[in-house]
């Protein structure tokens, strides 16, 4: 669980808040500069793209059509803000699988790991959701509670349950992402611990029966927790269309 | 578990910081550079687009030449043709007319030298009548004896002779 901790690397103080510099602002700042540093590679804006032009055009243009797929043409606008979503959790999660422990003393933070920074992203996200909505439908918005097709008899119980599912949702999005996060490495660091400890064992066979396949799982579910690094990153990304769909077209 | 334990000593700067990240990245990243490289990306369609309609203004337009081309090109077989068929028979007929008085002149020819031919024989023939009876003559006395005068002999040779 030591990988989970903060640890301030710098004393700040703001209006009696602690607001100290930890290793999880630390990985925010290396992933901007890493976000960066890959948007920056494809800004020469040539019009027959290199390599570094066409991936980043790539990401982009995935953000794009998944906004005029879910959204339509009025989608366009909320582009930059669900692509910072995407590629902040996105790169933060893969900042936190790089193996930056090969270097003693050195440990790599997820960001996206701590409950805080997963609800600052799901409030951005439900906090657009509502102000859209509200903004562009006045109180018409509420009618989002009354789907079509509502029999009048199940009008005290309809809006009702689509209001709490609708409440659910920034801590559906939060939650999702941290418990994604914390239960893969969680689960990585068990199975590093079989293999350490099973090293050291000082019964012989219990370095080949229990470190060896604890290893080779290990590959495998580091695998895994690089897919699901991406996959949660996509689905924030599209939960927040989807949700952004609702407000903009109501249904 | 730690995200837990320590949720109330640093949520404050973890809320500060991930604010300041996230502001920075929206701001900076999110809405200049990405829509800078959409802007980009639009160009691009957009060039694509014009080219390729460009490229089938111009495929329709080359189609348009070449059945006009094709057309001109018949017609102007057609008039060759004509052109081709009327010098034959132009031709044909003038060596009609020479060969015709080619004709003519060598028959015309033809008949002086036969006029010619026949004058001469009739000449030749008279010649011979008188060198026969000459001779008639001749033999005659050399043999009889008998004198013959020419006008017998003369008649005596045509009748032979005819």
């Amino acid at each position: 669980m030591h990988q989970f901790q903060i640890e301030p690397l710098a004393k700040l103080d703001l209006f009696g808040y602690d607001i100290s510099f930890t290793n999880s602002s630390l990985f925010m700042l290396v992933v901007l500069a890493a976000i960066w540093v890959f948007m920056a590679g494809g800004m020469k804006r040539e019009l027959v793209p290199g390599r570094w032009q066409m991936a980043v055009e790539g990401v982009t243009g995935f953000i794009n059509n998944m906004m005029s797929s879910s959204i339509g043409p009025e989608g366009k606008k909320y582009v930059p803000l669900v692509f910072s979503l995407f590629m902040f959790i996105l790169f933060a999660n893969f900042m936190g699988m790089m193996p930056i422990g090969i270097v003693p003393g050195a440990h790599a933070f997820t960001v996206t790991s701590h409950l805080t920074v997963t609800a600052v992203l799901a409030v951005l996200s439900f906090g657009t959701v509502l102000v859209v909505g509200l903004w562009k439908h006045g109180l018409h918005f509420f009618s989002l509670f009354v789907p079509h097709g509502t029999p009048w008899w199940l009008l005290w119980l309809i809006p009702l349950i689509e209001l709490f599912s609708f409440l659910i949702r920034p801590f559906s999005l939060a939650l999702r992402l941290f418990v994604a996060m914390t239960a893969g490495h969680v689960l990585m660091k068990v199975l590093a611990g079989f293999v350490i400890n099973g090293l050291n064992a000082e019964a012989l066979w219990v370095a080949p029966l229990v470190a060896l396949p604890s290893f080779i799982l290990m590959i495998g579910i580091t695998l895994l927790e690089l897919l699901v690094c991406a996959i949660q990153a996509y689905v924030f990304a599209l939960l927040t269309s989807l949700y952004i769909n609702d407000a903009v077209n109501l249904h | 578990m730690p995200q837990i334990a320590q949720i109330l000593e640093t949520y404050a700067s973890q809320f500060f910081w991930m604010l300041l990240v996230f502001g920075i990245l929206y701001f900076v990243i999110g809405r200049g550079m990405v829509s800078k490289i959409d802007a980009n990306v639009e160009a691009r369609d957009r060039k694509i687009a014009d080219d390729l309609a460009a490229a089938e203004k111009a495929r329709a337009e080359a189609d348009g030449l070449v059945a006009g081309g094709s057309d001109a090109l018949n017609a102007a077989r057609g008039e060759a043709q004509a052109k081709a068929a009327a010098a034959k028979a132009k031709g044909a007929k003038d060596a009609e007319a020479r060969l015709a008085k080619a004709d003519a002149e060598i028959s015309a020819k033809l008949a002086a030298a036969e006029a010619d031919l026949a004058k001469a024989r009739a000449k030749a023939m008279a010649g011979i009548e008188n060198v026969a009876s000459e001779a008639a003559v001749d033999i005659v006395a050399k043999v009889s004896g008998a004198k013959v005068s020419a006008a017998q002999a003369a008649s005596a040779v045509k009748a032979v002779l005819s």
